[in-house]
């Protein structure tokens, strides 16, 4: 009887070991891509389904077929709102030196200005800007947090 | 701060090389720190009060900044002063090297001081305690509110004697003072003494500001401020608290230093995305532009000699350290070891590049030839980066950042330093958290 109870503890033990890392892993595979934040914790939208930001993979600078996705909607936006200006803030996450770090921020932010500007949106429209490292959305030290500040975010200027 | 300091250097020794003195060697870590006695410098009766100075404990204080400097070199042993053995004024005079030799000391340092008339006359005495000779004295004057800096240049005149190598300690460090929470740090210029002591903020932190470095006068200090949300090299004169931006580039230019002769600068200027290496001449205005390559190229550094600059560059995929003439021809790649290299910095003597090194999530601090051979990794952390070197090129500087919790706790950026030979690792004191240190060269050269 007593032998029975102890298996039972052992098998709850380990069952709910079983569900919670299912869960954890469940949730990882949904938010993260190869190492490219797919989730939509961090996101702002700059209308209805017009989410604001794009995410990188770490010391890549190529917009992923989501990020273009994200950026077909933004200049179908910028199409509508004619008067619109944006600023595109480039960021990278807190795993590189702080000097290359504004180089590629520099270059995140471009790659989406390139982008919606081949979908017919003016470059004078856009302006850039590079926070390197220095603006992080989430503090966190955890591949998860680095994947949500390795971004590029519109952001209203008008 | 060269035209208040009015140094009148008289060596009433003249330097012995015939006998064998002490000698302290610094090209490999000491593990065998020479033990010295630093008599507090004796102050003269007939010194005067001086507004905002302890007359009476200035012999002291001296003697303790000099005690402090000596021990962060990991080469110098101070001794405990209770069991000094003679009256400061008399060992002065001749010490009673025997007794003196009972303590364990081989070296022994000795001073006087007199306040007067709004001047402070310092002089000085090292003694090699084994050979019972004089080894090095020197007097000099200049205004009492110097103090801190009569310590620093006595230990290194000392440091200097025994090594053979010019000392450090009559330096500054400017730096980046942090504060607030990792999402909205709010970052000021901050500049102190090298022992941490003077600190002084250069800008009020309403604009993000990075990377200030000195110039080699150490007058003008260059450094990239978010002024107006457009991030742009700044030019800062230190006495006059003037600003300017340097050049009129249509974009962001970041990532700038000095030209060893002072009249450049030279930068990353990032055009449509695409960052390139330029300089642009203070005097004349002209600026050229060094690479063009559609790769990221930032952190330049140019060798002591202006003939040479040093590099970062993806362009073969990842960041590695590359060097080409100052005209930007001959381009070489130097490093080739597994991992990413970033922030190369010449040393001033010529002979080594210290650069941040990432493998494996991990950062190392490290120094390499100039060919990129003999790399040695000094020191690994979480996270480090930007070494700056002292200006006897035996010293780095960098800042290092903690690994923070999910809401950003336990996060900080501090100061440390490290000897190239990989020893002696320490934090350097600072009021708030700091971070891209840049040493500067002796004030009172």
């Amino acid at each position: 009887m007593t032998l029975n109870t102890n298996l039972k503890n052992i098998f709850l033990v380990v069952f709910t070991t079983l569900i919670l890392s299912a869960c954890s892993t469940a949730k990882k595979a949904g938010d993260i891509d190869g190492d490219v934040y797919t989730g939509k914790e961090t996101v702002k939208y700059l209308a209805s389904g017009v989410p604001d930001r794009v995410f990188f993979a770490t010391n890549k600078t190529s917009l992923t077929t989501a990020s273009r996705a994200t950026l077909r909607k933004q200049a179908t936006f910028l199409r509508k709102n004619k008067k619109l200006s944006v600023t595109i803030e480039g960021h990278a996450d807190e795993r590189g030196t702080r000097e290359y770090n504004l180089a590629l921020g520099e270059r995140r932010a471009n790659a989406a200005r390139d982008y919606l500007m081949t979908y017919g949106i003016s470059g004078k429209r856009i302006s850039t800007i590079s926070y390197g490292k220095e603006k992080p959305v989430n503090p966190a030290s955890s591949s998860l947090a680095w994947s949500q500040n390795r971004r590029s975010v519109t952001v209203k200027v008008n | 701060m060269k035209k208040i300091f009015l140094i009148f250097i008289i060596y009433f020794s003249s330097l012995n090389f015939l006998y064998a003195l002490i000698e302290v060697d610094i090209t490999r870590g000491n593990l065998d720190p020479l033990p010295i006695a630093v008599s507090p410098l004796h102050v003269d009766i007939k010194s005067t009060e001086y507004e905002g100075i302890k007359i009476k404990e200035l012999g002291i204080d001296i003697s303790k900044i000099i005690e402090r400097n000596f021990k962060s070199t990991g080469l110098f042993n101070p001794l405990k002063k209770e069991a000094f053995v003679q009256k400061p004024d008399i060992a002065h005079l001749k010490p009673r090297f025997e007794d003196w030799r009972l303590i364990k000391a081989q070296a022994l340092v000795t001073g006087k001081i007199l306040v007067k008339d709004g001047k402070l006359k310092v002089e000085f005495r090292l003694w090699d305690l084994t050979a019972a000779k004089e080894m090095t004295a020197l007097a000099f004057t200049t205004t009492p509110s110097n103090w801190r800096r009569v310590a620093h240049i006595i230990s290194d005149k000392i440091y200097e004697r025994l090594t053979g190598e010019e000392g450090y300690f009559d330096t500054r460090i400017i730096y980046v003072a942090e504060s607030g929470p990792k999402e909205q740090r709010i970052k000021k210029l901050g500049i102190m003494d090298q022992d941490g002591a003077n600190t002084k903020y250069l800008t009020l932190g309403n604009e993000l500001v990075l990377t200030p470095r000195f110039s080699p006068t150490n007058q003008m200090v260059t450094y990239l401020s978010y002024f107006r949300n457009l991030p742009r090299v700044y030019l800062l004169d230190i006495e006059t608290g003037m600003q300017e931006v340097v050049g009129n580039f249509p974009g962001m230019t970041f990532a700038p230093r000095f030209s060893p002769d002072g009249k450049k600068i030279i930068m990353s200027f990032a055009e449509d995305g695409n960052s390139d290496i330029y300089t642009m001449d203070l005097e004349t205005r002209v600026v050229e532009r060094i690479t063009n390559h559609s790769s990221i190229d930032t952190s330049p550094s140019f060798s002591p000699d202006g003939k040479y600059i040093v590099f970062n560059s993806d362009r073969s995929g990842l960041q590695q350290i590359y060097v080409m003439r100052s005209d930007g021809n001959e381009v070489k790649r130097i490093t080739f070891g597994s991992g990413i290299y970033g922030t190369p910095v010449w040393s001033p003597r010529g002979d080594l590049i210290a650069f941040t090194k990432v493998r494996k999530g991990r950062f190392y601090i490290g120094v390499m030839r100039t060919d990129g051979s003999g790399e040695r990794l000094l020191t690994e952390n979480f996270y480090q980066e930007a070494p700056s070197w002292s200006p006897n090129g035996r010293v780095l500087v960098f800042y290092r950042e903690t690994k923070s919790g999910s809401k950003g706790e336990g996060f900080s950026a501090t100061l440390w330093s490290i000897d190239i030979t990989g020893y002696n690792e320490r934090k350097l004191a600072t009021k708030t958290d700091a971070s891209d240190p840049s040493w500067s060269s002796l004030l009172s050269k």
